[in-house]
């Protein structure tokens, strides 16, 4: 009994001195690091399961404030943790301001015609290179989904007229959906950017006419509008130059297929010292 | 035994990584430039000179006399584990760059039984308090030696023209085995 007592207070004393003197130490030897480090370990999930492909939370942590790993890049959280190590790292902020997703077609089931019946698997990718879907027009939205498959971080969903919407609040510009799209439809756009000409067919406008209600049949209107010469006009098609419009909404106004579309609650940006 | 031998004897004839292969781990990790194989070696031989300074009070002024030598193995892990906090410490604070080279082999210097290894032997050697330090600096300097003759030859072979399936850890285990066998040549010098 005494050797048990004896053992126990003798290891536990010698704990107790490393202890302290390991707590000093602390004090003397502390670093200043980058507080953002602490800050994103602790909404981390902490498991240190290593699926990040870094040694655990804290080498993730330390990856994520040097820029190494992805804002993005823990599996585990998904699009919670993703969202709030994003807000510490003040992705909105800094440098250019973050991306999101945008669907360049407004072709759901309503607007765009259907040229047959598609019997085949519901996968964009299969469709686009077997048959090409059921829809008349060869450049819209195939309508099946495989980018909303493709989102890691639930901000895409498939609405009633089969066409995806983006859920700005939860996209963190991955590109994951870019690349899923055979069509080439969804592009990474500065979420400033309020104005969006969505459509991509290069169909001169008689034939936009016959497939699609709401194509670009390169009437010209928004690109004579413009007033800071943001729109032009190639292959049949308006595009934008995000770096020079000022979501002026002139081009929305004019374009006689609703087209070009306006999203609610972006504001007017000064664009002067770009162009 | 004159402190100069057991010196040497610890750090060439029987050099703990190349003779009595302990400490195998980062001799295979941190090898692979001399700047973080002479930082690790150097990380490694405070943590042995100032475990020996503690182990050897603990075994003769606590241990023994209480009676508990069965507590050794215990007590000094205790001892390198903090000592190696410690120097997880000064180094974070002193050279980031070093701090980040070593990276994990860092706290794992814990578990380097060259460490645990030259800590029992001392013991068992019945050393003297200065015997048992000046035989950890040896230790602690013949590992040091061991990664850094290491280091210099992987950095050469980064230009050698190696056999596919032996790059990497492959040739590393082999020039392992011969530096070795070229340490067995001291065998008999002290």
């Amino acid at each position: 009994m005494s050797t048990t007592l004896v053992s126990l207070v003798s290891m536990g004393g010698l704990a107790a001195v490393f202890a302290f003197g390991l707590a000093v130490a602390s004090k003397v030897f502390h670093v200043e690091t980058d507080p953002r480090v602490d800050e994103i370990f602790e909404v981390l999930p902490g498991v240190n399961c290593g699926a990040c492909g870094f040694a655990g939370c804290s080498a993730f942590a330390e990856g994520v404030a040097t820029g190494e790993a992805p804002v993005n890049g823990c599996p585990v959280g998904g699009a919670s943790v993703a969202k709030m190590v994003a807000a510490i790292m003040g992705v909105e902020s800094d440098g250019p301001n973050r991306q999101v997703a945008q669907v360049l077609c407004k072709g759901g089931l309503a607007e765009a015609k259907q040229r047959g019946d598609y019997d085949g698997p519901r996968d964009c990718r299969i469709a686009h290179a077997t048959q090409g879907g059921d829809k008349a027009c060869s450049y819209g939205c195939l309508g099946y989904g495989s980018c909303v498959a493709a989102c890691q971080f639930d901000a895409m969903y498939m609405d009633e007229n089969g066409l995806p919407v983006v859920i700005e609040e939860n996209c963190t510009a991955c590109g994951k959906c870019v690349d899923a799209c055979p069509r080439d439809i969804i592009m990474l756009v500065d979420e400033e950017q309020g104005v969006h000409i969505r459509c991509r067919s290069l169909l001169t406008g008689r034939f936009v006419r016959q497939v699609c209600s709401v194509g670009c049949i390169a009437c010209q209107r928004c690109v004579k509008v413009c007033p800071t010469e943001a729109i032009y006009m190639q292959d049949n098609l308006a595009r934008i130059n995000y770096d020079k419009c000022t979501n002026c909404q002139a081009c929305v106004e004019v374009c006689p297929m609703n087209t070009i579309e306006w999203q609610e609650g972006k504001g007017l940006l000064d664009k002067a010292a770009v162009s | 035994m004159t402190l100069f031998t057991i010196l040497l004897s610890a750090l060439l004839v029987n050099n703990f990584v190349l003779v009595r292969f302990l400490g195998i781990c980062p001799f295979m990790g941190v090898s692979k430039d001399v700047d973080s194989a002479i930082g690790m070696g150097l990380a490694t031989t405070f943590v042995m000179v100032v475990a020996a300074a503690v182990t050897w009070l603990i075994q003769w002024f606590i241990l023994e006399p209480l009676g508990l030598p069965f507590l050794q193995t215990l007590s000094f892990i205790l001892v390198i584990a903090a000592m190696v906090q410690l120097v997880e410490m000064f180094l974070h604070k002193t050279s980031p760059a070093l701090y980040r080279a070593m990276g994990i082999f860092l706290p794992l210097i814990t578990t380097n039984c060259a460490i645990l290894g030259f800590a029992i032997m001392g013991v068992q050697n019945s050393y003297s308090f200065i015997e048992n330090v000046v035989f950890g600096l040896g230790a602690g300097l013949g590992f040091t030696l061991a990664l850094v003759l290491m280091a210099g030859i992987r950095e050469d072979l980064r230009f050698a023209d190696i056999p596919k399936p032996l790059r990497g850890v492959g040739i590393a285990f082999i020039i392992a085995g011969l530096l070795s066998l070229a340490f067995g040549g001291f065998a008999g010098l002290v």
